[in-house]
């Protein structure tokens, strides 16, 4: 196990670098003097050469990307080019909010799709046809679109939740909960519907299997075997998608953010991206490139607990 | 290879290959052709744009705003009094040609990098798949959102980004395609004739890979358009007037309370784009599977199995009575497998029953537990243990499962749930029959497994499944078994997944249990050595039916049907060395080809047309001994000993 979280860290540095690099050399192919572009036209000489100064962009590609990796290393991420403040310290303030909205996404997903697929697997009938029904939809509509169609119908219309903001669960808990349901709900259509075709798929693999033959002639109850039995094997597939879902959520929140004014990272990356402010980018670049390592390291962790033969092999 | 004949039943048509054209089988599925036409609807209209579209894009009639759907502005018009119907049009360019950017980019790396992979292997697959590891947990959004930033907000740019990044994951799917396509026999014969790797690539694997690459390629396109739809929903890519669709549905979000219609269209292209592109997939994903896998014959067959008065071997006072039983599959239960099987068991015997794969044994004893798999159905006739009826009685079932009869499978391994300490899944059973406590159930099984001969108790109960052998694995199921102290128990080939040592000590373990519990077994099995070893009575079964009984020394020193005189001189337990082993010409039919007749006429060499002419019933063949022969007499006085 020290090990598996020993590679993980290695390849979540490898990562992060990969990454950012990435970003800078996309920076030096920017058509003629990137200041300009950024800035547009109309910016004035000193507005050019400030901002020429800040980015660092008089000096070679490489000393600007030592530069920003040694910050990093110092928890420095640089600041602002629009309002100079540190990006460290915007990220800190918004950071919760999308991990608070990720976090209740895969659990709603994970609860829902994994119920919804096991009673699909043995019903068969109305509660297949509903998810086959409902997964296309929530493949077809996107994700955007449903949110403001929750909006309409929950908050405007019905005011059972608020339509947009966020309040922090230090102000008010139970408006921390509110303010999180509907992007939550929007967030978590599609992977639910992902997750219970996976988790039927492997459920109904699972009833095949000649253990399930025996138990049954044990004679254990059928809500044991598929509660216990099919639940834990089917379950072992499914975690490894339950990890791609997230990770996806995390993109999709970067939309769903903004449909609801919500002040994380998806809105920060937004408005940092439309007015070029790209120190903004790479720090929240970072940040999502660590989430993605925690999710996978996660996933590695729950199938090591799920599957006992993963543990040998790792 | 048995266990395999034992799944499919060994009853399976054998498979065909079909070389239907591919297109030819996308365009049976009307799904996957209204998706194309709307696809290619939806493109040409936005490639026609300045031909087709009602109105222009981008000028305003303060005059009509926020209109409903009319036939002057087919779908509305929008808070400017601009067009709807034709914004869409035009904004179909941006995003089906954004998509259409990014699938291309995508192809163009992901193919040659995939196909290189599958081919260099060694160490450029695994540096480049390490590549491929890393590319793949970059926040593809990050990055498409600095490119958008760099690039002046260039859609362009974005979607190029998002084609490149998802490259990596689509390499490695395309990799495991040609991996896959390049294992398959038809691929090795190619090599062998001497066709050049790069004529056998062109020729042979890309076509078999063509189906997933175009799969996936739709797929990715519905994502990348819900990507795209996403950014232009943020204000990216094209500035206002220009049309979008995203930005046409933030238009209409921000007057959905007042005009909630403008709404509709709007998101409705997106999402009738977003799932053609999906249908689209699944329907190449069917196509491409119907392509190259062989058709299951559904054949439905509806057999009336022929009544016939047979003799039935009957026990007095029994334990198990099996009357009349006869097992579908398939469709409606169409295919028979088991015809008019009937039995009876009395405490404390042990019967074999015998037979080929593909005879019926198998199913036969699931049956009796209400455990037959897939669409078997039991079609007709009635199992009663201990006087309860189980057809049908899923109480009498459940009551009976453990407790009643046990049961013992002919898959060691597979037959304990991975995922489950030994220890537990034992204690569960014990548990399940006692109603005790952990503690008292722990001791029970540590007992168990010491009947069951365990060495280490301790420790298997510790053990996960795969920690242990197939013989450890094997006493444990019997050990299970026996936690409901059940009367009955029914062993399934217990022994055959197993080596030679190991089967003698399980067929010893059986007898001593039995010995001790004063409980019957019926042991399904095909080995002679094993019927010899263990069994009191036996029952042959051939092709579904039951052909011969008698007690065991009778039917080995004297069988009075022409299968059992076969099969029991195609035993190697009977051979001496130096002998070539006489084998049984021909095979077991499959369900679907059974005769009126005799159902081994085909392969006996006493065959009369008389045999072939009617249902041969279950006659008397001496003191409690049944055949189904109507050639007794002939095979009593034959020379030939079997030996057709």
């Amino acid at each position: 196990m020290l090990i598996l979280i020993a590679r993980r860290a290695v390849m979540s540095v490898v990562l992060i670098v990969v990454s950012s690099l990435a970003i800078f050399v996309l920076m030096s192919f920017v058509p003629g003097d990137p200041a300009l572009t950024i800035l547009g036209e109309h910016a004035t000489p000193e507005a050019l050469q400030r901002l020429r100064e800040s980015l660092g962009l008089n000096r070679p590609l490489y000393e600007q990307y030592g530069d920003w990796l040694f910050g990093l290393i110092r928890g420095d991420l640089g600041t602002s080019i629009f309002s100079g403040e540190p990006v460290a310290k915007l990220i800190g303030l918004r950071v919760g909010v999308t991990v608070s909205l990720m976090v209740g996404s895969v659990v709603v997903i994970a609860v829902f799709g994994v119920a919804l697929g096991l009673l699909s697997a043995v019903r068969e009938g109305w509660v297949g046809r509903v998810v086959d029904a409902v997964s296309l939809l929530g493949f077809a509509l996107p994700g955007f679109w449903i949110a403001i169609v929750l909006v309409a119908i929950f908050a405007v219309t019905l005011r059972v939740f608020p339509a947009t903001g966020y309040v922090p669960p230090t102000v008010s808990p139970t408006g921390w909960l509110l303010s999180l349901v509907l992007p939550v709900i929007a967030l978590s259509i599609g992977g639910i519907t992902i997750i219970a075709k996976q988790m039927r798929d492997s459920a109904r693999d699972v009833l095949a299997r000649d253990y399930i033959r025996v138990l049954r002639a044990t004679g254990l109850s059928e809500r044991r075997i598929l509660l216990l039995h099919v639940l834990r094997n089917a379950a072992v597939p499914t975690t490894t998608l339950l990890g791609l879902t997230a990770v996806s959520v995390l993109s999709g929140a970067v939309f769903i953010e903004n449909v609801f004014v919500l002040p994380g990272l998806g809105s920060l990356v937004t408005s940092a991206t439309l007015r070029h402010d790209l120190p903004i980018v790479l720090g929240v670049g970072v940040v999502f490139a660590v989430i993605v390592i925690v999710i996978n390291l996660l996933v590695d962790l729950a199938y090591g607990v799920l599957n006992p033969k993963a543990r040998v092999v790792s | 290879m048995r266990a395999a004949a034992a799944q499919t039943g060994s009853f399976a048509v054998p498979a065909r290959r079909t070389s239907t054209g591919f297109t030819a089988a996308l365009l049976r599925k009307p799904v996957a052709i209204a998706a194309l036409v709307v696809l290619i609807v939806l493109v040409v209209a936005a490639i026609a744009a300045p031909l087709i579209a009602p109105y222009d894009p981008i000028v305003q009639d303060t005059a009509a705003t926020r209109q409903g759907p009319s036939w002057v502005h087919l779908l509305g018009t929008d808070s400017l009094g601009r067009d709807l119907l034709s914004r869409l049009i035009w904004g179909g360019r941006d995003s089906l040609g954004g998509v259409a950017l990014a699938v291309a980019v995508m192809l163009v790396i992901a193919l040659p990098v995939g196909i290189t992979t599958a081919y260099a292997g060694g160490r450029v697959d695994r540096v480049i798949m390490s590549i491929i590891d890393i590319v793949m947990s970059v926040p593809t959004i990050i990055i498409t959102f600095a490119a958008l930033a760099i690039f002046a907000n260039s859609m362009t740019a974005a979607m190029i980004t998002v084609g490149v990044l998802a490259s990596a994951a689509f390499a490695r799917i395309f990799r495991s395609a040609v991996l896959a396509t390049r294992k398959e026999l038809f691929v090795s014969a190619a090599t062998v004739t001497g066709l050049r790797p790069f004529q056998i690539l062109t020729r042979h694997v890309l076509p078999h890979a063509t189906g997933v690459v175009l799969v996936q390629t739709s797929l990715f396109a519905a994502a990348t358009l819900g990507i795209q739809t996403g950014l232009s929903f943020l204000a990216f890519g094209p500035p206002p007037p220009a049309p979008t669709w995203g930005g046409m549905v933030a238009d209409a979000s921000k007057v959905l309370a007042t005009h909630p219609w403008m709404f509709v269209p709007t998101g409705g292209v997106i999402a009738v784009a977003t799932l053609a592109l999906g249908l689209l997939g699944d329907g190449i994903r069917d196509a491409n599977a119907e392509r190259f896998t062989a058709p299951i014959r559904t054949r439905d067959l509806f057999q009336k199995p022929a009544a016939v008065d047979s003799v039935v071997p009957t026990v007095a006072s029994p334990l198990l009575s099996v009357r009349d039983l006869s097992i579908g599959f398939g469709e409606h239960s169409g295919l028979t497998v088991v015809d008019a099987v009937s039995f009876d068991i009395a405490p404390g015997e042990i019967v074999g029953l015998v037979g080929e794969s593909g005879s019926g044994k198998t199913v036969t004893a699931l049956a009796v537990l209400g455990l037959l798999g897939g669409t078997g159905r039991i079609t007709r006739g009635s199992i009663t243990f201990d006087g309860l009826e189980l057809v049908g009685d899923l109480r009498a079932l459940a009551a009976t499962r453990g407790s009643g009869i046990g049961y013992v499978s002919q898959e060691p391994i597979t037959s304990l749930d991975p995922t489950f300490r030994v220890g537990s899944q034992l204690i569960e059973a014990v548990r399940h029959h006692d109603r005790c406590s952990r503690a008292v159930a722990r001791r029970r099984a540590l007992e168990l497994l010491a009947a069951v001969k365990i060495r280490e108790p301790e420790r298997v109960l510790r053990s996960y499944p795969h920690e242990i052998s197939g013989g450890m694995a094997q006493r444990v199921i019997i050990a299970r078994a026996l936690a409901g102290r059940p009367r009955l128990l029914i062993a399934d080939e217990p022994t055959t997944a197993l080596d030679v040592t190991v089967q003698a000590e399980v067929l010893t373990l059986l007898r001593t249990v039995q010995q001790e519990t004063g409980m019957a077994i019926l042991l399904v099995t095909h080995d002679w050595g094993v019927v010899a070893e263990t069994c009191s009575r036996a029952l042959v079964m051939y092709a579904g039916q039951i052909v011969e009984s008698a007690g065991v020394d009778d039917l080995l020193d004297r069988p009075r049907h022409p299968y059992t005189r076969a099969l029991l001189a195609s035993n190697p337990h009977g051979a001496r060395r130096g002998e070539t082993l006489p084998t049984i010409g021909g095979t077991v039919p499959s369900p679907a080809d059974w005769p009126v007749g005799c159902r081994f006429a085909a392969r006996c060499p006493l065959a009369v047309d008389e045999c072939r002419a009617a249902p041969i019933p279950l006659i008397e063949a001496g003191p409690a001994r049944t055949s189904r022969c109507i050639r007794i007499d002939a095979l009593i006085t034959d020379t030939a000993g079997g030996r057709p």
